[in-house]
Order: structure tokens, then sequence, then C-alpha cells
């Protein structure tokens, strides 16, 4: 069965083939672009490229899966349209699966903090041992998440919910540069990091970053869905996970004109 | 009939997802969702909410479509789709869909012009538009005058709002006033209970120095300032506020404007017709006064019926049919969402 993923919740556009078998599944072709105002230009052409490349039509297709994020709107809602008309065009499933849990799954054993840029001076995050989702996933500043994690943990000696709730950044750096050089507080409780917001704010987490998995990868994504493809089970509505509301203000009482 | 394109067309500039489907000039399918209701209490157009609101609503609004047309995606010539103007997330929504359209189907699309669109719907109603042709488009996020040489290849603008759109000038009266959103249609309904002449509101840019550099420019800050002051001073003089003479006389002042300039445009290029999109063209008082004030000049108006007006996906079908028979090359699948798009570019070069 030939799946189509697709995945625009971090500045990576990636469309990938993935072939899946009754007992496995091996990728056929991926394509990749980091460009974070891009998505809406580069995604159907990746599409049309990995097809191309493969010797597939878009009718040779059994499902698709795409990143429900949590990633910045715009972009994201530029892959979950994508798939919702191209599986409703062809008469195919589209299914979405949460963007952080396949870097989770193809960062593989041990404990690992995925992050991603949510822009703002915010990541998205979740946690994951042996690639099943822990916390989240959730929207904070780098420096809460390790408090968050620590609290989670019930380490006592954790900066404390106050700070999750309050201090910030600024709170967090002078607890962490006074817990000794190279340990930040994530240690303990991830034994490293991957995703492109692991690495923009590696010097917060104080954590080990994996460095080749920062984008979501096509393969992982499928594996997420496999057994739904195999049972072919329907199509989901693709729902972002926004995770923050609109910003949208209502107005005030008018203010006077006269003076 | 049957060699006539099958043109399928998407619209999410603003707050309506629309998909329309036209034969030639033959509206088949006409499917609208609207977020409207979800900016109310914001007094406007809420960009992040609208977008939502579009990826909700295209698979749902395509199905409706597709089904009243009874037509499939395979049976379609080609796919057109709002490229711009517009909000740029709400606009991505839709030129993301419509490329996921043509890439499955395997059909060419078409970027198009948001506002070329509403000069090119009133031809399913009314037939081949003569060129040129002058087109008003007002609504809550234009107010321009163009010269339509000829559709597929050329609109050139002449004029512009220099402030705020017609449509939000309608806005924000009514709010002031208290009459709810969005304004257009509730003032006009009450402007009927009401005196135009009453009260002498000003028509912006129609002063000799004005309309030296802007003859065919808008401007509504001026009037919706003027109406807050009006409204304002009663209010303090512990007077009430004549919601109706109010809603008349500013309706009248912007209707006045708006048709004055657009018949001198007819009459500085010697055209005979004049076109009126947009959803403040559903406005009763400016559509008799546009009538009123071309007939004395031999000029025929054209007005799309209301739901025509308004943005909707058969508008976006109705230029992407025009584009498809004049042979004009449909865009690549790298096309953008171009939220200044400008009005030169009718569709985006392929
Ligand atoms: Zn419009």
């Amino acid at each position: 069965m030939l799946v189509l993923a697709l995945d625009t919740a971090t500045p990576a556009s990636m469309a990938a083939l993935v072939e899946v078998t009754a007992d496995g599944l091996f990728g056929v072709a991926e394509s990749r672009t980091v460009d974070p105002r891009a998505h809406g230009e580069k995604l159907a052409p990746e599409i049309a490229a990995v097809l191309a490349e493969a010797g597939y039509r878009p009718r040779d297709l059994t499902a698709i899966v795409a990143g429900l994020g949590p990633g910045p709107f715009t972009g994201l809602r530029v892959g979950l349209a994508t798939a919702a008309s191209m599986g409703q065009a062809l008469g195919i499933p589209a299914y979405g699966v949460c963007s952080l849990d396949a870097l989770g799954r193809a960062a593989g054993p041990g404990r690992v903090l995925i992050a991603t840029d949510a822009r703002r001076r915010e990541v998205y995050f979740a946690t994951y041992a042996d690639g099943a989702r822990v916390i989240g996933p959730e929207v904070a500043k780098p420096a809460d998440v390790a408090v968050l994690l620590a609290a989670a943990a019930g380490d006592p000696a954790a900066p404390g919910k106050t700070a999750a709730t309050g201090a910030g950044a600024g709170g967090l750096a002078g607890q962490t540069a006074g817990n000794g050089a190279g340990t930040g507080w994530l240690a303990g409780t991830v034994d490293r990091a991957a995703g492109e917001g692991a690495l923009k704010y590696g010097d917060v987490f104080g954590v080990p970053v994996e460095e080749h998995l920062l984008y979501p990868p096509g393969a992982a994504l499928v594996a997420l869905a496999a057994e739904k493809i195999r049972g072919a089970a329907p199509g989901e509505q693709l729902t972002p996970l926004y995770l923050r509301r609109p910003d949208a203000v209502e107005p005030s009482a008018r203010k006077p004109v006269l003076t | 009939m049957r060699d006539e394109p099958l043109v399928l067309g998407i619209e999410t500039s603003c707050d309506e997802t629309g998909v329309g489907i036209v034969r030639g000039h033959t509206l088949l399918a006409d499917a609208l969702a609207s977020s409207v209701e979800q900016h109310a209490r914001f007094g406007g157009v809420v960009p992040e909410v609208a977008s939502r609101a579009h990826l909700e609503a295209l698979v749902p609004t395509m199905q409706r479509a597709l089904d009243t047309a009874g037509v499939t995606l395979a049976d379609v010539d080609a796919i057109a789709v709002t490229s711009g103007p517009g909000l740029a997330g709400a606009l991505l929504v839709g030129v993301a869909a419509a490329k996921g359209y043509a890439l499955a189907a395997e059909k060419p699309i078409y970027g198009v012009n948001h506002l070329a669109a509403h000069v090119a719907v009133d031809t399913l109603e009314h037939g081949p538009l003569p060129e040129p042709a002058i087109a008003m488009l007002v609504s809550g996020g234009h107010s321009s005058l163009l010269l339509v040489d000829d559709l597929t290849a050329g609109v050139t603008p002449l004029g512009a709002t220099i402030d705020d759109a017609a449509g939000e000038a309608f806005d924000k009266v009514a709010r002031l006033i208290g009459l709810g959103f969005p304004g257009g249609p509730v003032i006009d309904r009450t402007a009927r209970e009401g005196d135009r002449a009453s009260i002498a509101f000003p028509r912006g840019l129609t002063a000799p120095k004005d309309l030296a550099a802007h003859r065919f420019d808008f401007s509504f800050s001026g009037l919706k300032t003027a109406v807050a002051r009006w409204v304002e001073s009663r209010e303090r003089a512990g007077e009430p506020v004549p919601v109706a003479d109010v809603s008349a006389s500013f309706q009248e002042a912007v209707c006045d404007v708006l048709t004055a300039k657009a018949i001198d445009a007819c009459r500085a290029n010697g055209v005979r017709t004049l076109v009126i999109g947009g959803g403040v063209a559903a406005n009763s008082r400016l559509r008799v006064l546009a009538e009123e004030r071309a007939a004395k000049h031999g000029i025929a108006v054209r007005v799309p019926r209301p739901a025509l007006c308004t943005d909707n996906g058969a508008m976006v079908a109705a230029l992407g049919s025009h584009l498809v028979a004049a042979g004009v090359a449909p865009s690549r699948l790298d096309l953008p969402a171009d939220s200044s798009m400008s009005l030169t570019e009718v569709s985006v070069a392929g």
C-alpha cells in the first residue's frame, strides 16, 4: 500500500512516499524544504516531485497521513488542507497524527524531550519513553519546560511550581546557573532531546540534542497510523493541534471623538 | 454546450468559504460557508478565526458544490482559486486545498485575482461583459474603481479608498449607533425609516482641490468621524439619537460619493457600462442612485444579485472559465497566496 505522508508543523515542509506491507514499512521517496515562510509554495511541488521520482501517479495512493502539529498555525494548515483535499479528490482516507509523536518515535529508545519552535520565544514540546508519549503536547517557554518536567518527575529540589507559573526564563536562568555548570534542569527527567526547538534552545535544556532529528520524518508519521492503514479505517477530520487560542480582542467601549 | 469548460472555483480571501462550479457562463453550484457569526463580537473579521473556519469548512463545502452540480472532480476541466488580495492566512488555506485538488485530480490550476473575479461573476447573470467597462467594487475589504479592457488580460485601477473601505465604514457606523455587525444590511434596513436629507454628513474627496489629486479615490474615515461627533454631541446634550436618520444620512453620503465617482469614471473613459460588485453592491440605495445617475448619461448599470455580489466561489469559477476559454496558460503548483496581489495581475502567470 502506497501512503503519502505530509508535515508542515515545523519550518520544514515535507512530503514522503512510504510503502506499507502486512508486516513492515519502507520509505520510497522523501522531499523536504526548510523555509518557515514557504510551505504554501513548496509543499505541492514536493508532492508532485516524490510521486514523479518514484514513478507513481496520485491515483496509486492508498492513504494519506498528515502531521497535525502542534506548529505555527499558518504553515500547519497548508499541510492539512492539502492532505484533506487530496484525500477527498482521490476518495482515500486521510489520517492525522501528532507531529511531535513522529519525532518521538523516530528518536527511539530512552527518555527523550521533543521540542519544536512555537515562535514568541516558546516551544511546543512533549516527552517520550521508548517512543511512547509521556507528557504533552504543550506549549511553554523553554525555561518553563525544564521546570514542568522536573515537577512532573517529583523532584523535591525542583525550583518549584511557582517558577513554572510565573517567574519564566529570567528566574530559571538564575536557578540553572546556581545548579552547577553543564547540569540543566532536564537532567534526571530526560536523557536527550530532539526537534529544531531543542536545538534552538539547547543551552536552556542542557541535555544532548540529536541534531540529525530536527523535523518529523515521513516514515515515522506513517508508522503511527500503520494499524489504521492496514485495517482500512475510515478517514479522519484533520484538526490541527492548535494549543493556543486565536489572538482576538473584543472591542472596548468607544473612545470619545469630541474634546 | 458540452464544449464549454467546466471550471471549479475556490474562494477563501476573507470570512466566506466558497466553492462554485460553472460551465461556460452557466452557474451550476455555489456552495458557501461563512464564519461571520464568529467575528460578530469582535466587531470585524479576526484573521486567525477566519483561517480556522476555512480549514474546517473546505471539504464539506466542496462536497456540497459537487453534489449540487452533479459532477465529480474528474469531470472538471480546471480549478481556479483566489490567490489574492485578501487575508494572508485565509488565502493560504484555499490555495493549499486547490493545489491538493488539482494535484490529486491531475487538473490545471489558476491562481486568480479576487477583484477581477468580482467583475467576472456578473457574466453569470448578464452574459458577456461589453469591454471596456468600468467596475466599482465596494465591500468590507475593498473600494475600487477599475477600467476593464479585457477581463482575462488587463484591468486598470483608476482609484481606490485611501483609508477605510466602504463596507468597513458601514460596520463602524453600525457599531457606533448600536446596530451590530455586519453593518451593511442593518443600516440599509434602518435607513428606510429615516430621512436621508436630515443630516449633512461630509462627502470625502469631492472638494475641487481633492479632485485634482484624487478624482477616482475614496475616503470614508472622515465621514465615520463626523458621524461619531454628531452622535456624541447629541448624547452629551442628553438628546435621543435618531438612529434611522443617522443611518439614512450616512448611507446617502457613502452612496452619493460612490455613484458620482463611478459615473465620472465612465464619462472620463467614454465607457457606457458600469458593473458594481462586492458586498456593498447589495445596498438598495446604492443601486437606485447608480441607476438614476447612469440613466442621465446613457450608461447601463449591471449589478449581480446580492448572493453573487458578496464573496463566493462562483465568481472565482466564472473568472477561471474566462481564462480557460481565452487560452490563458494555467499557474504552476508553486503559485503563492499573495495578500497584496496587484490588479494588473488577473491570474498568476504559469
Ligand atoms: Zn470581495
